[in-house]
């Protein structure tokens, strides 16, 4: 199908941005339009106006170090796969950003339009709790900083007010090993589960799964260990969410790449990246 | 609300300038408004990759862009991949001898995110290529035809055909 009518502005500015959603309660921001337009072709939404952020050029910026990374809201999927300080300081963003879609749309998706969409199975909202990034977000009244544990609601649905926007996420490195898996249908599909686990020593860690409750939360976890243990503590670790389903399938996926996510994350160099088979 | 707006699109190197309302798709006019039909639509949502444009040497969607959003930018369609109409690519010879298509639904895409693949590494192995190929769905080959054609260039210069 296609999209109906609308209104379309470019933006150059975040001024603008805020000034025109505010006054439209029925616009909508479009960034990589990857997850908007689709929803948009089949009629699921339409808008009355769209604030089109492509040539706010700042928003694309990332700066990191080894202790810090800001990401700009339009920072490409694909930046983040192959940006080099990315996969120098932060190789987890890089592995992540890998599983999201395809090229095609890696190209075009963004981070901050990922964030906003909160689709359960997707992966940034998961790895920014992971990693209790902090989002930066400017509304008509100036700004506000929302850490990403309080950002997702639940499906699709988030704490931005209609007429706020993302400019930036703020990730302080935990310096600890971090370890990322998923599994889906075939690459490039929505995850059917994946896990971001963090080892913080001392057989302590935690658990952030997506694609098994309605968002994403991080869970404190045992890390003993035997394998079979661990299962077990992955297992109490997942009784606490509120379960997308009670699919037994799920649920061992669920377990499954929480361990694989482990072990991924006592991996080094280039291992890192070739796990689960990747070529990046 | 169905005012049309004015813009210039760059595609295969030519300019164009046509009326558009900004609820068409860019994919909807590439091939209504300018009649380059060799970029082919299947899902509209992102999928299968039928639609699959270079935007600045990038492969991606023209079913999810609009083509107010596409001024400015350096287009690449399957009809512009050969810098001469007679003649193919070494990829597009490669496709005919690897017989790496059967209906062509979803060959444009293919070639554009192969050529996309090759341009930014030129000699891809096949777990590579297979990735790159991920998000162009083929109903008739099995896709291994389109690897090996994909591989062959890759694997060595093939002489020009005469
Ligand atoms: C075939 C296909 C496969 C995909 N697979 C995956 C996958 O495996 N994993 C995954 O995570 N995603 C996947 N996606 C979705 C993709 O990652 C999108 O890029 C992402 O969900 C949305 O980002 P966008 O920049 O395209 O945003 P848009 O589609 O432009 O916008 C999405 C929503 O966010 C709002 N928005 C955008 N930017 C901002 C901002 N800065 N501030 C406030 N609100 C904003 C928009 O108004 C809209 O409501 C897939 C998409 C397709 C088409
Ligand atoms: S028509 Fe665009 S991806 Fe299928
Ligand atoms: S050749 Fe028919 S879909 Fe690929």
């Amino acid at each position: 199908m296609k999209p109906g009518a609308f209104e379309y502005r470019k933006a150059t500015s975040v001024k603008d941005v805020v000034t025109w959603l505010h006054g439209d309660s029925t616009s909508k921001i479009l960034a990589g339009g990857q997850s908007l337009v689709p929803v948009m072709n089949f009629r699921l939404a339409h808008p009355s106006l769209l604030v089109d952020i492509n040539e706010i050029t700042s928003l694309r910026q990332i700066t990191c170090d080894a202790d810090h990374i800001t990401i700009g809201a339009m920072v490409h999927h694909q930046e983040m796969v192959e940006n080099r300080e990315v996969r120098q300081y932060f190789p987890l963003l890089s592995v992540a950003a890998r599983h999201i879609g395809h090229w095609a749309v890696r190209n075009r998706g963004t981070v901050g339009g990922s964030l906003a969409h909160a689709d359960p199975a997707s992966e940034w909202p998961a790895v920014m709790v992971a990693l209790q990034a902090q989002i930066g977000v400017e509304g008509i009244d100036g700004s506000r900083v929302i850490s990403a544990a309080d950002l997702f609601l639940g499906y699709y649905t988030t704490e931005l007010a209609a007429d706020e926007m993302m400019t930036t996420i703020h990730i302080s490195h935990p310096n600890h090993p971090l370890g990322f898996a998923e599994v889906a249908r075939r690459p490039g599909d929505f995850a059917l589960a994946g896990a971001i686990v963090e080892d913080f020593g001392d057989a302590h860690g935690s658990v952030t799964w997506f694609g098994v409750a309605g968002k994403p939360e991080r869970v404190k976890v045992s890390l003993p260990k035997e394998a079979a243990l661990r299962a077990q503590s992955f297992q109490t670790a997942l009784q606490t969410l509120t379960q997308l389903d009670e699919d037994r399938h799920r649920q061992q996926l669920a377990i499954t790449v929480a361990e694989r996510a482990f072990q991924h994350s006592h991996l080094n160099g280039q291992e890192y990246f070739t796990f689960e088979g990747g070529q990046v | 609300m169905a005012t049309k707006t004015s813009v210039r699109l760059t595609i295969n190197h030519e300019s164009y300038d046509v009326e558009v309302e900004p609820r068409w798709l860019l994919s909807d006019v590439i091939r209504h408004q300018l009649g380059l039909t060799g970029t082919h639509v299947g899902c509209e949502q992102g999928v299968c990759g039928a639609c699959t444009i270079l935007v600045d040497g990038k492969p991606e969607r023209s079913c999810l862009m609009f083509a107010v959003q596409a001024e400015g930018l350096d287009i690449i369609t399957v009809e512009g991949l050969s810098p001469d109409v007679k003649r193919l690519t070494p990829l597009q010879e490669s496709f005919r001898d690897h017989h790496a298509l059967q209906c062509g639904y979803c060959t444009s895409g293919m070639l554009l995110t192969a050529t996309a693949l090759l341009e930014k590494d030129p000699h891809p192995s096949e777990t590579t290529i297979r990735e790159a190929l991920s998000g162009n769905v083929c109903r008739c080959t099995g896709y291994q035809f389109i690897v090996d054609a994909i591989l062959a260039v890759a694997n060595g210069p093939k002489e020009v055909q005469e």
